[in-house]
């Protein structure tokens, strides 16, 4: 056994170079930063791009000019940050630009404290955005899903053209860790699809079958049209309002519709088990101990880690809560995940435990919801 | 070479809206460069300006207000062959004003042409960072209280490198875009305009007056001796090619076995300057040579050299799931500043806790074993103290043993460095602790 000592943000920006990413544009920000670092310690020698914006939106801006000139791109960013990268991120899902942007949360709101974790951005990732359309969001739990994760996040931002969000914390961002990187299959690097030759492009048609349209660079032979704003097919401003719910429509299910393929997780199911622990980031791991735990104690819990956030896997969630009367949603801010929990469990009893002041999640905190609650 | 006018989509502007001159130029000095429409991208943002690139048959990328540029660049480094032209209005010129003044700087060979007409035609004839003072605008009486700003003054003390101040009017306007486009490096064109839905409604202006105010200005036109330099991508591209490439992240291998079974957990409570979290990492990677799973986290100031440096260390042979530390097997309590920061973690410490403390710090009242090291008689200097500590910690046979922590120095260090820090390891400690 051979191990690298690591910490998650190193681990995000390697995952990267494997997934073939060739562009990086950030900001400083504590504490995403170390990301920044990464890339311009690895991009540069390989023939890659490392730009440092003079400020978020241009740094997400670079990024979208990047992409559609046909680069795999990426960003990394906090709070303060992603809530400028917000009016991008629009840009992103509503003209279908392929990028990865990293979160790397820490305590807000606002400047808040820069050195101290939370998950205090769950439901502005889904919903900061305008148009509401949905969006990709992977949780890690530890410096292997960073890896990891950061991978499934270029596969799907490509393969769907769409923004893919990796909702990191403090915690797990600088926190190193053993890995073996190779220890992890080599990514299937997947390629944006080119039409078929002698077909016609048009910039935003998805052909009879698919929902994701063929796309070619801007600054290759054929003239590319991008654009933020409502277009129809050939990327030109449409006012046809049957030409606008079709795209519109479109964008909202070539995600929706093939949420199942990429609902990742780690379910561990107890038989007998009345109690479902839910847990995502960071504070899975002190749900981890307390499923060992209480196994260990002969009153076993069954445990859900969720690292799909959204769009939300409501049918994994309804599956895995069957046979439960209780489930328990831990996180690391004052309640905002557990809401799609009440939402799609109507049936069971659905606690609580957060906590916003910078300290994680304990297990014995755990311990006290699932005993006495 | 032909046009590359969009055919299918004429220019819609107001009638006599000088955008449309501007529209005939940029195609004008397109086609004099023998330009193909897969050779130029044109960028633009919101407003009248951003109308530009669907009036021509080339690349087009429309985004959001005053973020052209930010497009343009990622385009421009990853297409360095491209012709990429910017169109922005002067009210893109405000709400950007970060990404032109970053533009100016980095002198990335983009052609920006800010179509000036004085106010915000598209909205309601709002002013603009450059309405005069004394314009009759959509704003009130609010442009009164403020001054235009000389973009063209500004960008040259931003350091661009190519900028020029025209007239719609200008009979030489394609000429001007040419040379622009043509000059490899950030390149302005202030060219000032009529907006006649909003502007002329209220204001007098004619391309006469527009000649006039513009023969009272210093001329303006073309490069910038004092701000020429290399252009950005190439630079980019040159500084590039010398950065030496970096390794894969060197792996330890197991080899020997951990001292004690369980998992240990570890507190260093240090200052700023202590190497502190060197510390850690080197006590992580002993852990890495006897094959256990290991997690590191740190905590210090936002001014690093300043205050406490704490690390927390846990070794395991097992998954590391909870990375927290509630009750330490051991503490390295090396300053005051970081045992006043986790005063709190000595509250309920009993036997099983071993803490190796600097002998001049304070511990609040506890029941775990002390180890005490006197740093000052042993002649350790302060950013000694952390590795001189997990020295004391190997001997003892806690948590690490002497053979993983020397081979951890030998993964992290090299040359006179590591030999220090084993002499040190070596050394200085055992005699105090023996």
């Amino acid at each position: 056994m051979a191990f690298s000592l690591m910490e998650g943000n190193e681990a995000i920006a390697r995952g990267a170079i494997a997934s073939g990413c060739r562009f990086f544009a950030g900001y400083p920000i504590t504490p995403a930063t170390t990301i920044f670092n990464t890339m311009l310690k690895l991009l540069p020698p390989m023939g890659g791009i490392c730009l440092q914006g003079e400020d978020e939106i241009a740094s997400i801006g670079y990024c979208l000019g990047a992409s559609m000139a046909g680069l795999k791109v990426m960003t990394a960013t906090s709070g303060p940050g992603i809530s400028l990268y917000s009016e991008h991120i629009s840009f992103a899902i509503g003209s279908e630009i392929p990028i990865v942007i990293v979160d790397v949360q820490r305590l807000g709101p606002s400047t808040g404290s820069a050195t101290r974790g939370a998950d205090g951005d769950i439901q502005f990732l889904r919903w900061g955005n305008s148009g509401g359309l949905p969006l990709i969001v992977l949780a890690p739990v530890d410096v292997n899903d960073c890896y990891s994760l950061t991978l499934q996040a270029f596969i799907l931002a490509e393969e769907f053209r769409c923004p893919v969000l990796i909702a990191s914390n403090k915690e797990i961002a600088l926190t190193l860790e053993n890995i073996d990187i190779d220890a992890f299959p080599k990514p299937d690097n997947i390629e944006r699809k080119a039409p078929p030759p002698g077909e016609p492009f048009l910039p935003f048609e998805a052909s009879s079958g698919h929902m994701v349209p063929y796309f070619l660079p801007i600054g290759g032979k054929v003239p590319v049209r991008q654009t933020s704003s409502t277009h129809g097919p050939d990327g030109y401003i449409t006012t046809d309002s049957d030409e606008i719910a079709k795209i519109q429509d479109r964008l909202k299910n070539k995600i929706l519709s093939a949420a199942g393929r990429f609902s990742f997780h780690e379910a561990r199911l107890e038989e007998g088990a009345d109690t479902l622990l839910l847990t995502y980031g960071v504070t899975a791991r002190a749900a981890r101990a307390v499923y060992k735990e209480q196994k260990r104690r002969g009153n076993p819990v069954s445990l859900l880690i969720l690292k799909t956030l959204w769009p939300v896997p409501e049918d994994l969630i309804r599956e895995t809560a069957v046979n439960v009367k209780r489930v328990v949603v831990v996180e690391m801010n004052l309640g905002q995940y557990v809401r799609e929990i009440e939402r799609i469990l109507l049936d069971k009893k659905v606690d609580f435990l957060g906590q916003m002041d910078g300290r994680l999640i304990t297990p014995h905190q755990i311990q006290e919801v699932i005993i006495h609650a | 070479m032909p046009s590359l006018l969009n055919v299918s989509r004429p220019p819609v502007f107001c009638p006599g809206c000088s955008h449309e001159r501007i529209t005939h130029a940029l195609d004008k000095a397109f086609q004099n460069m023998d330009l193909d429409e897969d050779q130029i991208v044109i960028v633009t943002d919101i407003g009248c300006s951003g109308l530009f690139d669907t009036f021509f048959h080339t690349h087009a990328f429309h985004g959001l207000h005053g973020r052209a540029l930010t497009y343009a660049s990622g385009l421009k480094m990853a297409r360095p062959e491209l012709n990429v032209i910017v169109t922005m209005g002067d009210g893109g010129l405000g709400i950007g004003g970060a990404h032109i003044l970053s533009a100016c700087r980095r002198n990335l060979d983009l052609t920006l042409l800010i179509l000036n007409n004085f106010n915000f035609g598209m909205t309601g004839g709002q002013f603009s960072a450059t309405t005069p003072p004394e314009a009759q605008v959509g704003s009130g009486f609010l442009n009164r209280l403020e001054s235009p700003l000389d973009v063209c003054r500004l960008a040259s003390s931003a350091g661009a490198a190519y900028v020029t101040r025209c007239s719609s009017y200008a009979k030489n306007l394609a000429e001007e875009i040419e040379n622009a486009i043509r000059f490899d490096g950030f390149s302005i064109l202030d060219i000032w305009g009529i907006c006649p839905g909003r502007y002329t409604k209220r204001n007098r202006l004619t391309p006469q007056i527009i000649e006039d105010s513009l023969a009272k200005l210093p001329l303006i036109k073309g490069p910038k001796a004092e701000n020429l330099r290399k252009e950005y991508g190439k630079h980019y591209r040159e500084l590039s090619a010398m950065q030496k490439s970096v390794p894969s992240p060197a792996k330890i291998e197991e080899t020997f076995k951990p001292p004690e079974p369980g998992r240990q957990e570890l507190v260093i409570l240090g200052s700023a300057g202590q190497r502190i979290i060197t510390a850690g990492e080197i006590l992580c990677l002993a852990g890495l040579t006897a094959g256990l799973r290991v997690t590191q986290k740190n905590e210090y100031n936002i001014t690093v050299l300043r205050g406490p440096s704490i690390s927390e260390l846990i070794l395991s042979p097992e998954e590391i799931d909870f990375t927290g530390i509630v009750r330490p097997n051991v503490i390295l309590a090396l300053s005051r500043d970081g045992v006043a920061r986790r005063k709190h973690l000595f509250d309920h410490l009993d036997n099983n806790t071993l803490i190796i403390q600097a002998r001049e710090i304070d511990l609040p009242p506890c029941n775990a074993r002390i180890y005490q090291i006197d740093f000052k008689a042993q002649n350790i200097r302060s950013h000694d103290r952390a590795l001189a500590a997990l020295s004391a910690l190997a001997k003892l046979n806690k948590a690490i043993h002497l053979e993983m922590l020397q081979s951890a120095l030998k993964f992290k260090f090299s040359g006179k460095i590591l030999a220090s820090a084993l002499d040190l390891v070596d050394g200085v400690v055992t005699a105090k602790l023996m």
